[in-house]
């Protein structure tokens, strides 16, 4: 799976979480190239979370290693940090801080500052359709707006790569569209996107390429129309999905 | 890096002034506790006597009196009798140093010729009685001759200035019961001796023997310690420690709320955030100090409570309460590390408070603890800061005096810092 242009390169990676009796990455290879939107789908427990928090710094491998832009977290965990944006499952923000104080303290933990930190808070609260309720506390935001704040906290530096865990799930149909239209713009100014979602029809309008993970493991990769037509008898990436992760039930404590 | 320490700080302010419960919990419950505890303790304070406190006894007596006193303070059963420090002999001197730094609660000083002087002395009162009565040796020559002068004897008493006033009181009414025996059966061992069968005695009743509490002095001016300097201190510090449960609150909160995942994925060293939380809760740990001092100072007097005097100590008071803060900080931070659910740190953070202060010494003094307990306050933070309060406020201890405890404080806080952070790395490590 080794790519010349990839920016994200994954090799023969293993999580097996404590007192867990199973890997939850299992022996996993990938490569991610630049400018892609590359979408991680799998049904819940698949691994993509756990995937996407040893990318993101926040755990270690059980073995295995991976390399951001040629950079790894045992050399260069401040460097991959600077170059990385995460817009994690949950909200992530300070509820009784406004949507302002908690954008202008996450974006100077990535080093910006003064008018700069201002002005980039308030373009971004612009963007977003949020501008008029910088200065209202985040416990008194809906789900969809939330979602856009905590959006914002992870791209104010403008990353080179930004990890995205499921950032569209509970918001209504406006919001998604706003999230998603400003993905792609970030996109088409040079962002990686790397994604996770349950949202199959939004995977396949939005992802460049995708890979179907499930037990750990990738199943299938490629671009949205190259799944569909390998999977014999698909005519969506929702067939493609049950195809190769089944219709049983995957609960799991 | 600078500004991400101060807008680490600044958010944890917003945070905090956002929680008015919280506000509530740091200032004004701890004042509230300070008035009350003091409003309602009287002036003294409860002595305990399950275990045997050490008592250092200078004998310059040698005599009847002296093994009577070592005599009856073994009967009690309260004391153990100290008379050498590290292999060397006490003296009066060295035992009066020992005790106002507070090694041992009281020392004793009987004085030389004590039991000679106390007998040479019933013998003449007795003689004087006796020659009155027109019995015994009635010889002119007896009779012209002048008696001996014989000066008064003071047995000293030397106390701890953190030692408890009931405590105190305590054994000096005792000390002066014994006394007044010894005395009074010299009288009555004199008068059988004597007469065989004595009447009504007919000498002199004025108390022979005296003793005078002897205190430590800072410029020739006797220092006075009142309830108020031993409970400000006390109290202030079992506020301080209670900043661990809004601070471990605080991280449990971070963790649930998913901004600490934020965090760890930000280009920004854990020590930032840490040191964020440790200045912000350095500051509220110290304006509590300071509104407490206020509160000694100000209000008490018009709630009819002695004074705090600080009596130029405050500064050194200030690093007491600065280092106790950095100590209550590391703990909190451990616990809300540790933490799963605010449910646990909550909880167990104020019992742990609690605990810390009975064992350091807020409630029941540590020498009167059983020997276990006074074991392990030497491992409490608060014991170490009670006692460096209690240095500077009422030992008069200098900045050297203190270094030793102030180095347990940050020595305290280092590792908890230390622990939290390695707990954390493993955490995410499996």
């Amino acid at each position: 799976m080794s790519n010349d242009t990839s920016i994200i390169q994954i090799n023969q990676l293993y999580k097996q979480y404590k007192d867990a009796d199973y890997f939850s990455v299992n022996n996993l290879n990938l490569a991610i190239g630049e400018k892609e939107i590359y979408g991680l789908l799998g049904p819940n427990g698949a691994g993509k979370t756990t995937l996407i928090s040893m990318l993101c710094g926040i755990i270690k491998p059980t073995s295995g290693n991976f390399s951001i832009n040629n950079l790894t977290y045992e050399k260069n965990a401040f460097e991959i940090k600077k170059t990385i944006g995460v817009v994690p499952q949950e909200y992530a923000l300070y509820p009784t801080l406004t949507a302002r104080e908690n954008l202008l303290y996450f974006g100077s933990m990535y080093g910006l500052k003064g008018k700069n930190l201002r002005e980039k808070v308030a373009t971004a609260l612009y963007q977003l359709g949020l501008l008029k309720f910088a200065d209202k506390k985040i416990d008194t935001f809906s789900g969809g707006m939330k979602r856009r704040v905590n959006l914002i906290a992870g791209i104010l530096h403008e990353p080179l790569i930004l990890f995205l865990d499921e950032p569209t799930v509970g918001v209504d149909v406006q919001s998604k569209n706003v999230i998603i239209s400003y993905l792609k713009e970030l996109n088409a100014k040079g962002t990686t996107i790397i994604y996770t979602s349950h949202h199959l029809s939004e995977a396949q309008d939005f992802c460049t390429k995708i890979a179907i993970i499930d037990r750990g493991t990738i199943y299938a990769e490629g671009t949205p129309n190259q799944l569909i037509q390998e999977t014999s008898g698909a005519h969506n990436l929702e067939d493609v999905f049950i195809s190769l992760t089944g219709k049983e039930l995957r609960d799991d404590v | 890096m600078m500004y991400k320490l101060w807008m680490s700080i600044y958010k944890e302010f917003l945070l905090l002034k956002r929680d008015f419960g919280g506000l509530i919990i740091l200032f004004v419950m701890p004042l509230v506790l300070i008035i009350t505890i003091t409003l309602i303790q009287d002036s003294t304070f409860r002595t305990v006597t399950e275990s045997k406190i050490p008592v250092v006894l200078i004998d310059n007596d040698k005599g009847e009196i002296s093994k009577t006193v070592i005599e009856n303070l073994n009967k009690s059963g309260q004391f153990e009798i100290i008379t050498t420090l590290n292999g060397t002999e006490l003296t009066e001197t060295t035992a009066k140093e020992a005790v106002f730094k507070g090694k041992f609660q009281l020392a004793i000083i009987i004085p030389k010729n004590l039991s000679k002087d106390l007998q040479l002395k019933v013998n003449q009162n007795v003689d004087k009685i006796v020659s009155n009565f027109g019995i015994g040796d009635t010889s002119e020559t007896k009779k012209d001759s002048l008696p001996q002068k014989i000066d008064k004897k003071e047995v000293r008493l030397y106390f701890d200035p953190a030692t408890q006033l009931t405590f105190k009181n305590n054994v000096k009414s005792s000390i002066d019961k014994m006394i007044s025996q010894i005395e009074t059966k010299s009288i009555y061992a004199t008068f059988q001796e004597q007469l065989g069968e004595g009447d009504a005695p007919i000498f002199e009743q004025e108390s022979f023997i005296t003793f005078k509490e002897i205190m430590p002095t800072v410029d020739n001016k006797e220092v006075l310690p009142n309830s108020v300097q031993h409970n400000v201190p006390a109290w202030t510090l079992f506020a301080i420690f209670f900043i661990i449960v809004p601070l471990s609150i605080n991280i449990v909160k971070e963790k649930g709320q998913g901004t600490q995942i934020r965090l760890l994925t930000n280009p920004v060293p854990y020590s930032i955030v840490i040191a964020g939380k440790t200045i912000t809760y350095l500051i509220i740990c110290m304006i509590q100090f300071y509104l407490m001092v206020l509160v000694g100072i100000y209000l008490f007097p018009y709630l009819s409570l002695p004074v705090l005097d600080l009596d130029g100590k405050f500064f050194l008071m200030s690093v007491v309460a600065l280092f106790s803060g950095l100590a209550a900080i590391g703990l909190g931070i451990l616990l809300g590390t540790i933490a799963k659910t605010q449910e646990q740190s909550a909880p167990f953070g104020a019992t742990s408070v609690v605990i810390l202060a009975a064992i350091g010494g807020v409630w029941v003094p540590v020498f009167a603890m059983p020997k276990i307990m006074q074991a392990i306050s030497q491992i409490s933070p608060m014991n170490w800061g009670l006692n460096a309060f209690y240095d500077v406020l009422l030992r008069k201890a200098d900045a050297v005096e203190i270094l030793p405890e102030i180095f347990l404080l940050l020595l305290f806080f280092i590792i908890t810092i230390f622990i939290a952070i390695q707990y954390d790395k493993k955490k995410r490590a499996v």
